[in-house]
C-alpha cells in the first residue's frame, strides 16, 4: 500500500514544513489520529479558515496522510488525497453513484478549503492511482517536468488559482508551465474555480495544432463536421457533408462514427471521404472514428488515414476495457506518421473523453470522475494530438445528471486540458434521459467560446440521427462565430472564400448550392 | 434542378435535418420547433410511467403467468441516477420469486427501462411472435415478469431466484429524438448476479421504423436456440451471429404473427 510509505511521509512532512507562501498553512504534527490543527479563531456565522494537512498515526503506528477543516464549527477529515478531491468536486451524480461524494455542502466546502491550503508538492508524493499498477501514473511522475514545475513549487492549490488569474500567467507563462503540471494538480485547482476562473485561465491558453489546416489559433474557432448516419450509407453522409461544408463546417475535421466498426465498412468511407476532401480542395482532415486497433489495420493495408480516433480514459483499467494501452497507441501513431500525410503539421492523432467512463468500466479506484477524466489528458498530451473533444454529456444522467452539472463538467475539462497543453474541443451535448435541453447546450457553447474552445461538433440541426443524443448545429457554429468575432481556421477561411461561400463581411451565407457541389451528389 | 428540387433530393438519403431554414446564422422559427416538438416526445416517453395492467392484459392471450415485480427503484428520478438500484430487486418482490418456485428453462422480464413507450407499445406484440418460437422442441417458457424501473441486469437476479437457463429481457431504450418508441431484447444464458453486458446478446432499435418486430423476432429467437444448444452467450456468441444469420434460410424460419 504505497500510501504508507514512510520515506514518502518524511517527504511530504518536509515539503510542507518549506512551504512559505501560505500563513494559514500549519506545521504538520505527529500525534493521535484525532484532529490536528491548531485552534482556530471562528467567527459567528461564518465558516471557520485555517486548512491544515497533517501526518495522522493509526492505532498500530503506520503514518497516514490526514487533511483536515471546520466548516460551521465541524470538523471534516479526509483520509488521504484521492478522497480530499472526490470530496471537494462540485456536486455530481456520477460521483454519488461511485460512493465518493461529499454528504453534505459543509463538508464540500471544507474539502475545497483543506484543498486549497494544499501544498502542489503533496501531488509529487502521494498518486491517486498506485504507481506500480498503472501505466498512466507511471506516465505522469516519470514525465514530470521539475524545472518547469520549478515557478510554482512553493505555492498551494489556493495559490496556484491566484496565480493562473494573475496578470504575470500570460499565455506564454501558462505554455511554460504545462510540463510542470500533472492532471490531478489542475484538477484540484479547477474544483476551487468558480465558472467565471475556469473561463478567464482558459482563454489566456492557446494550444495550436497542425495538419492540413491551423487548429486553435487566437479569434478562431473550427468545427468538427459531424455527418453520421444509421446505416453508414454513403450518399446519405454525402448529403450531410455538403450540407456542413455549405454552413462552413469542417475545419476541425470530417468525422464519421460508424454504425459498423467493420475494417471493409470503414476502408469505404475513409475513400469516399478522401475522394471528396481532393475533388473539392479542401484544406482539411477526415476520420472515421473506428478503434485504433481497426485504424493500424487499415494503415497497414494502404487505405488513406489522415488521423487515428481511439476514446481515452485516465486508467490503465479503463484503456484495458477500451481494447488498447499506451503502447498501442504508439504504435498507430507510429503508423500514421510514416503516410506523411499532413501538409502542414504531423499532429496525427484524434482522441475522445468524457468524465464517468472510468466508474463505467469500474476502473476508478475510488476516484471522482473528473480527477480521472483530467488523467486522460496526460495520455494525450504524450501523443500530440491534433484534436481531443471530451463528449460532456453523452454518457447520461447517472454521471452528469442535468444541465447544470454538464455546463461546469464541460468548462472543467476544458480548462484542465488546455492548461495541461491539449488543444480540447467539446461535444457539448445531452440525451433525453438527461434533465436539460438546448438552452443548457447554449450556456455551454457560448462560455466555452468565451474560454477559447478549439472546435465543437456540427451535427444537421444538432439531432444525430445514428448516436441518438443532440449536441449542437452547423447553425450553432455560425451563431457563435458571430456573436464572438469568431472565424474558422485560416486555411479554411479562405477556402470558404474561394468557393464563393462568404459574402463581403465574411459571414457564411450560401444563396445557393454551388454547381460543384452538387455534382458530388448527383454523381 | 432548382435549388430546392436539390434539397429535397438530398433530403431523401438521410433523416438527418439538412437543408433547414436558415435566419441570419440561425435556424428559421419553422425547422427551430419541430426539433423541440421532437425532444417533448422523446422527454415524455422517459418520463412516462408504464401502465402494468394495460401491459399485463395485452399478454393474458399467451397463457403464461404474470408476476409484478419491483426493483430497488421507487421513482424514477432514482432509476435515472442510481443503476445500480435497478439492477437489484426489491427485498419483497425477491421473496416472492423464491416462493414463486422454479420456473421455466426461458424466463422472461419485461421492463419500462428509459421508454415505457416503447414496452407499452410493442413488449406484447413481439412475445405474441416469441413465444411458439421459444417453445418448439418442447421447450417450457415462463412466467413473465412486469419490473417497471428495472434494468437490463435486474433480469440476472429474476432468473437466478426462478432457476432459468436462459432470461429474455425486454426493455423500454434510451429514446432517440426521432424514435422515442424503440425497445431492446437482451438474451443471458446462465443469467446469476454478478453478469456483465459481455455475457449477454442484444437486438436493439426495436420498432415499426427501425428494426420491425418481425425480423427482431427471428434475431431473438435465433440467439435463443444458439444459446440454449451452445450453452453460452455474450461475446463469443456475438462474434458468429451475423455470418450465421445471414447464412439462415429466411422463408418460413418463424411462425406467422396470429
Amino acid at each position: 500500500m504505497e500510501r504508507f510509505d514512510k520515506g514518502r511521509w518524511v517527504r511530504l512532512a518536509f515539503s510542507l514544513m518549506v512551504a512559505p507562501s501560505d500563513a494559514s498553512l500549519a506545521p504538520p504534527l505527529q500525534g493521535g489520529k484525532s484532529s490536528q490543527g491548531k485552534p482556530l479563531p471562528s467567527r459567528q456565522g461564518r465558516v471557520g479558515g485555517g486548512a491544515v494537512a497533517v501526518l495522522g498515526v493509526r492505532a498500530d503506528w503506520e503514518p497516514v496522510a490526514m487533511y483536515a477543516e471546520t466548516v460551521g464549527g465541524t470538523r471534516y477529515s479526509f483520509s488521504d488525497l484521492r478522497t480530499l478531491l472526490a470530496r471537494a468536486t462540485p456536486l455530481r451524480s456520477g460521483d454519488v453513484l461511485a460512493g465518493v461524494a461529499s454528504a453534505s455542502m459543509a463538508e464540500r466546502v471544507a474539502a475545497q478549503m483543506a484543498l486549497a491550503a494544499l501544498p502542489l508538492a503533496a501531488f509529487l508524493s502521494e498518486s491517486v492511482v498506485p504507481y506500480e499498477s498503472d501505466e498512466i501514473t507511471r506516465l505522469i511522475v516519470d514525465g514530470h517536468d521539475a524545472a518547469a514545475f520549478a515557478p510554482i513549487r512553493h505555492l498551494t492549490v489556493g495559490g496556484l488559482r491566484d496565480h493562473l488569474l494573475s496578470d504575470e500567467a500570460d499565455g506564454e507563462a501558462l505554455g511554460a508551465l504545462s510540463p510542470g503540471l500533472t492532471p490531478e494538480m489542475v484538477a484540484a485547482v479547477s474544483k476551487i474555480c468558480r465558472i467565471q476562473d475556469l473561463i478567464l485561465i482558459s482563454a489566456k491558453r492557446r494550444v495550436v495544432t497542425r495538419f492540413r489546416n491551423t487548429i486553435g489559433l487566437p479569434g478562431r474557432l473550427a468545427s468538427r463536421l459531424q455527418p453520421n448516419h444509421p446505416t453508414d450509407d454513403p450518399a446519405g453522409i454525402l448529403a450531410s457533408i455538403v450540407d456542413g461544408l455549405l454552413l462552413g463546417c469542417g475545419d476541425a475535421v470530417i468525422g464519421i462514427n460508424p454504425a459498423s466498426d467493420s475494417p471493409q465498412r470503414v476502408h469505404d468511407l475513409l475513400s469516399m471521404l478522401d475522394d471528396l476532401r481532393q475533388r473539392l480542395e479542401v484544406p482539411t482532415q477526415s476520420c472515421v472514428l473506428t478503434h485504433v486497433t481497426t485504424a493500424i489495420e487499415l494503415m497497414n493495408s494502404g487505405t488513406p488515414v489522415d488521423l487515428v480516433f481511439q476514446s481515452i480514459g485516465g486508467t490503465e483499467a479503463t484503456n484495458t476495457s477500451f481494447g488498447f494501452g499506451l503502447s498501442t497507441l504508439r504504435e498507430a501513431r507510429e503508423a500514421a506518421l510514416s503516410l506523411g500525410r499532413g501538409t502542414i503539421g504531423q499532429d496525427v492523432m484524434y482522441f475522445e473523453t468524457g468524465q464517468g467512463s472510468a466508474l463505467s468500466a469500474d476502473a476508478h479506484h475510488g476516484c471522482d470522475q473528473q480527477t480521472i477524466e483530467a488523467r486522460s489528458y496526460a495520455v494525450a498530451r504524450a501523443f500530440s494530438p491534433l484534436l481531443v473533444n471530451t463528449v460532456v454529456g453523452f454518457i447520461g444522467p447517472e454521471y452528469l445528471y442535468d444541465g447544470k452539472q454538464i455546463i461546469r463538467a464541460g468548462l472543467e475539462d476544458h480548462f484542465c486540458a488546455k492548461l495541461l497543453g491539449v488543444p480540447m474541443g467539446c461535444d457539448v451535448c445531452y440525451t433525453n434521459h438527461a434533465e436539460a435541453d438546448q438552452d443548457d447546450m447554449d450556456l455551454l457553447m457560448t462560455t466555452l467560446a468565451a474560454a477559447g474552445l478549439t472546435f465543437i461538433m456540427g451535427v444537421p440541426g444538432a439531432d444525430d440521427v445514428m448516436l441518438g443524443y443532440q449536441s449542437t448545429s452547423f447553425h450553432d457554429v455560425l451563431a457563435l462565430r458571430q456573436m464572438l468575432a469568431l472565424k474558422p481556421a485560416p486555411e479554411f477561411e479562405a477556402w470558404l472564400e474561394r468557393a464563393g461561400l462568404m459574402d463581403a463581411a465574411g459571414r457564411v451565407r450560401p444563396l445557393e448550392m454551388p454547381e460543384r457541389f452538387h455534382k458530388l451528389i448527383a454523381a | 434542378m432548382s435549388g430546392g428540387d436539390r434539397w429535397s433530393h438530398l433530403r431523401g438519403l438521410t433523416a438527418a435535418r439538412i437543408g433547414l431554414g436558415r435566419a441570419g446564422p440561425g435556424i428559421a422559427t419553422t425547422d427551430h420547433l419541430a426539433f423541440r416538438a421532437a425532444h417533448a416526445l422523446a422527454r415524455d416517453a422517459v418520463h412516462a410511467s408504464l401502465d402494468l395492467d394495460a401491459v399485463a392484459e395485452a399478454m393474458t392471450p399467451l397463457g403464461l403467468t404474470v408476476l409484478h415485480v419491483e426493483s430497488r427503484c421507487m421513482d424514477q428520478a432514482t432509476y435515472l441516477t442510481r443503476p445500480d438500484l435497478g439492477r437489484r430487486l426489491a427485498s419483497d418482490s425477491a421473496l416472492r420469486l423464491k416462493t414463486a418456485g422454479p420456473g421455466a428453462e426461458v424466463a422472461i422480464l419485461v421492463a419500462g427501462g428509459l421508454s415505457a413507450l416503447a414496452t407499452g407499445s410493442h413488449a406484447a406484440t413481439l412475445l405474441a411472435l416469441m413465444v411458439p418460437v421459444i417453445l418448439r422442441g418442447g421447450r417450457t417458457v415462463g412466467p413473465i415478469c412486469l419490473a417497471p424501473r428495472g434494468r437490463v441486469a435486474l433480469g440476472d437476479e429474476v432468473g437466478e431466484l426462478l432457476e432459468s437457463k436462459l432470461m429474455l429481457v425486454l426493455i423500454g431504450e434510451r429514446p432517440g429524438l426521432s424514435s422515442p418508441d424503440s425497445l431492446g431484447a437482451y438474451v443471458t444464458f446462465g443469467p446469476r448476479l454478478g453478469r456483465t453486458d459481455a455475457d449477454r446478446n442484444c437486438v436493439s432499435n426495436i420498432r415499426p421504423e427501425g428494426m420491425v418486430l418481425d425480423e427482431a423476432a427471428r434475431r431473438v429467437g435465433w440467439l435463443i436456440d444458439q444459446a440454449l444448444a451452445r450453452q453460452i452467450s455474450g461475446v463469443t456468441l456475438k462474434d458468429d451471429s451475423d455470418r450465421l444469420l445471414a447464412a439462415t434460410p429466411q422463408p418460413g424460419a418463424l411462425p406467422q404473427a396470429g
